[in-house]
């Protein structure tokens, strides 16, 4: 069937198999090469395969809980947002999570996926205890950092390929209750933006949305938000009352593909520029619940409809610090002058990097996204070009288009993570669409 | 809920199909304690121990056989709470030639889908009767508005259960026990897994499960998962004779 991943570009004709037991992943994998996949959520092509894919949503019990440690066990299929609403209730939330909770703990894992606390805790390779893969039909391998060490850097990140992840421990942290005290602060430009992030690093949770069609004096501005778990004290009596209880959200859809013309350069910066205001006149703190501040897109199904048919990309890349300014400027004006913004343009401060295809960098990442037209493309190509020239790394859960010769270019990593996998004979029996693209 | 039965212990029979399972966990999450009944009852403990998990509160296993009519009464009597809500996920497919060709493969599809879920249910109506209150939701199927060529032994044991759970639900209408008929139109399970159903009349096991809960809680009788499966069969039941005998279906 014809298979593709969440921006619904490029689709590709696969195999998809739903084994429910890892004796069923065993018989998949006797089958040819294949690639396992969580909940379709990477936007590219890094969860199909041209062989085999594994829809492994169907390994999805939670396996033991340990409420002294925080520990969860579970198979690597389960919801994020299952593990939420399990645990929430009961004073514990996940210690990483992207921004939308519709992932599989094995997905998030295999990315390594980071959230808006990345500079202070790390990507989610950093709680995970342990995980198990398959490394071969049957063959079952656990690893953590002091059992099979190379074999759990390589996974975390490895975006599937060292093998399926059939199950994992994480680590969940206790909170107080379901609401954010966010803070907000309108940044005039790419220099004020950055000095914020700079100036918060004591936050929990730091973000911004970054204006990437203004250009000129306001060429960056941004509106920078920080989040901290909001404690009982911190609650008014009502929901002091149920601290995990939030209002029920309405939850819209996009029924239909909109039409390729209903997101051009005009509409797109009519909706920054109102943005912008919006978020100037809004500045300063207030109580959000959990799923606005994590989650906000995740309150409309089918989201990724609106850029019609012919799909979208996204465009994610992480710049040393040291480089993080020269390079934010010379993509923004990149942008800027191409007239091809985004709405979810995205800027956020990373901490300490790890290793094996991990994507963060200490410095700064942006994230874009695009409907994957010709010259959006092409676009994309002039970035990848202007963030090599500036030790610029990208993140593969992102990306459905770039060439094998910039990412090699990017990821001094690669030979390493070539070795592990051909040493291992990983590289025989899993292969996404991505990886060979990339030749990873 | 129309009744006071919000925490009040769930039985699943047939609680090793996708549909019990998602059931399950959403009355889990609505912090109900469980009771999963199936054959081979012990090799659910995974499931179990998950919903444990997901729902906080207590979960029993229990030996069950929808064949073994004469066992029903002791199973019943054997669960360590009466149940307040009871769901019946209890079906097979069967395969249409097979049952074309062999009696006893059609029998048992006809008692797999009609006889022993319906005798299930009518014990514990009886039960709940003289208790005044409870909850009986039967999973039926589409396949029982209309029979058609290609699984009508499976559609006949439908029809009879959905004739059934009527006749329960006109029955108890006055004594405060709810009946719940669900006709969940194609559903992602690993009964259909293979099968190339046409996406938009395809519904995830949980959407029955949400369907299911929103009857309960606001006191609905016949429950098609995906609206459009109401307009469907309407259309399908509408077809005269004459005509409908010559279509492909």
């Amino acid at each position: 069937m014809n298979l593709s991943g969440w921006g619904r570009f490029p689709q590709v004709d696969s195999r998809v198999l739903r084994p429910r037991t890892p004796e069923a992943v065993a018989d998949a994998l006797a089958g040819g090469r294949a690639i396992p996949r969580g909940n379709g959520r990477a936007y590219g092509d890094a969860a199909v395969s041209h062989g085999v894919t594994l829809d492994l949503r169907g390994l999805d019990r939670m396996l033991a809980f340990d409420p002294a440690t925080g520990q969860l066990v579970a198979e690597a299929g389960v919801l994020l947002s299952d593990i939420i609403d399990a645990f929430l209730p009961r004073g514990w939330f996940p210690l990483v999570t992207p921004g939308t909770r519709f992932v599989t703990l094995g997905g998030m894992i295999a990315a390594d996926v980071h959230g808006k606390n990345h500079h202070r805790a790390g990507s989610m390779a950093e709680s995970v205890d342990w995980v198990e893969v398959m490394v071969a039909p049957g063959q079952v391998r656990r690893a953590a950092r002091d059992e099979n060490p190379e074999l759990f850097e390589m996974t975390c990140g490895g975006m599937g390929l060292t093998g399926p992840i059939l199950r994992a421990a994480i680590r969940l942290q206790r909170v107080d209750s379901g609401w954010i005290r966010q803070d907000s602060i309108a940044a005039p430009d790419l220099d004020a933006a950055l000095a914020a992030f700079e100036a918060r690093m004591a936050a929990t949770y730091s973000v911004a949305w970054i204006d990437c069609l203004a250009s000129g004096r306001s060429l960056g501005r941004s509106i920078v938000m920080t989040g901290e778990h909001a404690r009982l004290a911190e609650l008014d009596n009502r929901r002091r009352l149920r601290p995990f209880a939030i209002p029920a959200k309405r939850r819209l859809s996009v029924p239909f593909d909109l039409p390729g013309l209903a997101l051009n350069r005009w509409t797109v910066g009519a909706f920054n520029a109102a943005y912008w205001r919006q978020g100037r006149r809004g500045a300063g703190p207030r109580l959000v619940d959990w799923q606005s501040y994590f989650y906000p897109l995740d309150a409309i199904d089918g989201w990724n409809r609106i850029y019609g048919r012919r799909g979208f990309a996204q465009w994610q890349v992480a710049l040393p610090l040291d480089r993080a300014a020269v390079g934010l400027r010379a993509l923004l004006a990149e942008i800027a002058a191409a007239g091809q913004g985004s709405f979810l343009a995205v800027l956020k401060r990373f901490g300490p990097g790890r290793g094996g295809l991990s994507f963060p960098v200490e410095g700064y990442t942006l994230a874009l996204d695009f409907p994957a037209t010709p010259a959006a493309l092409a676009l994309m190509d002039r970035l990848d070009a202007l963030a090599l020239a500036q030790g610029g790394r990208f993140y593969l859960a992102k990306d459905a288009r770039m060439t094998a010769a910039t990412f090699a270019r990017a990821e001094p990593r690669l030979p390493g993570f070539q070795r592990f996998r051909s040493a291992a004979g990983l590289d025989l029996r899993f292969a996404s669409a991505q990886s060979e693209r990339l030749n990873l | 809920m129309t009744q006071d039965l919000a925490k009040s212990p769930v039985l699943i029979l047939g609680g090793r199909s996708d549909i019990g399972l998602a059931c399950a966990r959403a009355f889990a999450a609505a912090g109900h304690p469980l009771q999963l009944a199936a054959r081979n009852a012990a090799t659910l403990e995974p499931a179990a121990q998950d919903l444990r998990l997901r729902g906080g509160g207590a979960v029993s296993l229990h030996e069950f056989d929808v064949l073994d009519i004469a066992g029903h009464a002791a199973f019943l009597d054997a669960l360590p709470e009466p149940p307040g809500i009871v769901l019946c996920a209890v079906g097979a497919m069967g395969d249409q030639e097979a049952s074309e060709r062999d009696p006893q493969a059609a029998a048992l599809v006809m008692r797999a889908n009609f006889e022993g879920p319906a005798l299930i249910l009518g014990e514990i109506a009886n039960r709940m009767e003289a208790a005044g209150r409870g909850v009986i939701v039967g999973i039926s199927s589409v396949a029982g508005d209309r029979g058609r060529a290609t699984n009508y032994v499976y559609g006949a044991g439908k029809a009879g259960f959905t004739a059934f759970l009527s006749g329960l639900r006109n029955r108890l209408a006055r004594t405060g026990v709810q009946v719940v008929t669900v006709k969940p139109g194609f559903v992602a399970t690993r009964m259909t897994e293979g099968m190339d159903t046409p996406a938009p009349l395809t519904a995830q096991p949980e959407e029955v499960a949400r369907a299911i809960l929103r009857a309960i809680r606001t006191g609905g009788t016949v429950v098609y998962v995906r609206p459009v499966w109401r307009l469907v069969m309407t259309a399908i039941r509408a077809i005269p004779e004459p005509l409908f005998k010559r279509m492909k279906l």
